[in-house]
C-alpha cells in the first residue's frame, strides 16, 4: 500500500467516526425523512390512507440492520450513535469485500 | 433518493432492473478492458467513500433530509463505467443489509444513482472543462459536474415516482404506489437537490478533485483519457 493510499484509508475511517453528524444534525434542525421515502405511518398521516400496492410491497424485505440501527425503533440516542458508526465501519468492510470479489472475477492479472 | 419498496409498481421496477442489468454487463466489460490491478484498491475506496458520504444526511430546517452520493467524483477519478460498478455495489449493500432503498427498487435506484448520476456528472465535467488541464475552470467544471449530476438523477427519480399514479390506480381510483403526481414530485425533488443537496455533491467533487490533482495527478481518468489508463 502506498503512503497516499494509507492516507485515504485513514480519511475514510475518520469519516466513519463522524457519521453520527448525519443523524444529529437533522434532529437539531427538525428535518424529517427524505422526500418520497416515508414509512407507512408517515404516509397515512400525509394522505389519510396508505396506497394498497405500496402496503403490500413495503415489508417484502426485512433488513438485518434496518436504518443503520442495531437497537431497533426504541433505541436510545447513544445506541443510535454507536450503531451509526458501527454501520459505517461495516459498510467499509462490505464494500471492500464485494469490490475485491468482483475485481478478482473480472480484472485480468498481470496488467 | 433511495426509493423504498412499494413506491414503484412492477410495471416500473421490473424494466428498470432490466436496464440496470444491461449497464452492469457493459460496465463489467469496460472495467475488464480499462482497469489494471493497481486500480483495485481505489475502486474499493471509491465504494467505501460513496457508502460513507451517503450517511451524512443534510437537513433542510423543518423539512426533509438528503445527502451527496459521491458518484460524480468517482466518475471523474476512475471513469463513469467504474463508477457504475462502485456505486451499484454500495446501493445493493444499503438495500440488503440496511434497508435503505427497496429490494424491488434496486434496479431503479442503481439506474438513478449509479448510472444516470455518474454519466451526467462525467458529461458535464468534460463539457465545461474543455481543453483546460487545471486552474479555476477545472474547479468550476468539477463543482458543476457534481451539482448537475445529482440534480439530473433527482429528476429521473422524481419522474419514476411521479408516473406511478398514472400507471396504477385501485378500484377506488386512488393510486396503488407512490401517490404524488409529476406536478408535485418534480418540483419537490428538483428544488431540494438544487439547494442544498446538489451544493454538497458539487463541493465534494471539487475539493476531492483538487486533492487528487495535487497528490496523484496521473490517476485522474477524466484528464488522462480512457486510452491511457490500464
Amino acid at each position: 500500500m502506498t503512503t497516499f493510499q494509507k492516507k485515504l484509508w485513514i480519511g475514510l475511517l475518520i469519516m466513519a467516526l463522524l457519521t453520527p453528524l448525519g443523524i444529529l444534525l437533522p434532529e437539531t434542525f427538525n428535518a424529517e425523512d427524505a422526500w418520497g421515502e416515508w414509512g407507512i405511518d408517515k404516509l397515512e398521516k400525509l394522505l389519510g390512507y396508505v396506497p394498497e400496492g405500496l402496503k403490500k410491497l413495503a415489508d417484502i424485505w426485512k433488513a438485518p440492520i434496518s436504518d443503520y440501527n442495531f437497537g431497533g425503533e426504541g433505541a436510545s440516542k447513544a445506541v443510535q450513535v454507536l450503531s451509526y458508526i458501527a454501520s459505517g465501519l461495516l459498510g467499509i468492510g462490505a464494500c471492500v469485500l464485494v469490490v475485491f470479489i468482483i475485481s478478482r472475477l473480472i480484472v485480468r492479472h498481470g496488467k | 433518493m433511495h426509493i423504498p419498496d412499494g413506491y414503484l409498481g412492477p410495471q416500473t421496477y421490473v424494466p428498470l432492473y432490466g436496464v440496470s442489468i444491461g449497464f452492469w454487463a457493459i460496465a463489467q466489460n469496460r472495467i475488464k478492458k480499462q482497469l489494471s490491478l493497481k486500480h483495485i484498491p481505489y475502486l474499493a475506496m471509491a465504494a467505501a467513500f460513496s457508502f460513507l458520504i451517503q450517511m451524512f444526511n443534510i437537513p433542510i430546517p423543518g423539512g426533509t433530509t438528503g445527502h451527496a452520493v459521491g458518484a460524480g467524483i468517482i466518475a471523474i477519478l476512475l471513469g463513469p463505467w467504474t463508477a457504475v460498478m462502485a456505486v451499484s455495489v454500495v446501493l445493493i449493500i444499503q438495500a440488503v443489509v440496511f434497508g435503505d432503498g427497496g429490494i424491488t427498487a434496486i434496479g431503479a435506484n442503481c439506474f438513478n444513482m449509479a448510472v444516470v448520476l455518474p454519466f451526467a456528472s462525467y458529461g458535464v465535467f468534460r463539457l465545461v472543462k474543455g481543453k483546460s488541464e487545471g486552474g479555476p475552470r477545472l474547479a468550476v467544471a468539477a463543482f458543476l459536474s457534481g451539482y448537475l449530476g445529482l440534480f439530473v438523477a433527482a429528476l429521473f427519480t422524481a419522474v419514476e415516482l411521479g408516473i406511478q399514479p398514472l400507471i396504477a390506480t385501485g378500484a377506488d381510483g386512488r393510486p396503488l404506489y407512490a401517490p404524488y403526481p409529476l406536478s408535485i414530485a418534480i418540483p419537490a425533488m428538483a428544488v431540494e437537490h438544487l439547494f442544498p443537496f446538489g451544493i454538497a455533491e458539487g463541493l465534494v467533487t471539487m475539493l476531492l478533485l483538487k486533492y487528487f490533482l495535487k497528490h496523484e495527478h496521473d490517476l485522474v481518468y477524466a484528464l488522462s483519457g480512457p486510452s491511457k489508463t490500464g
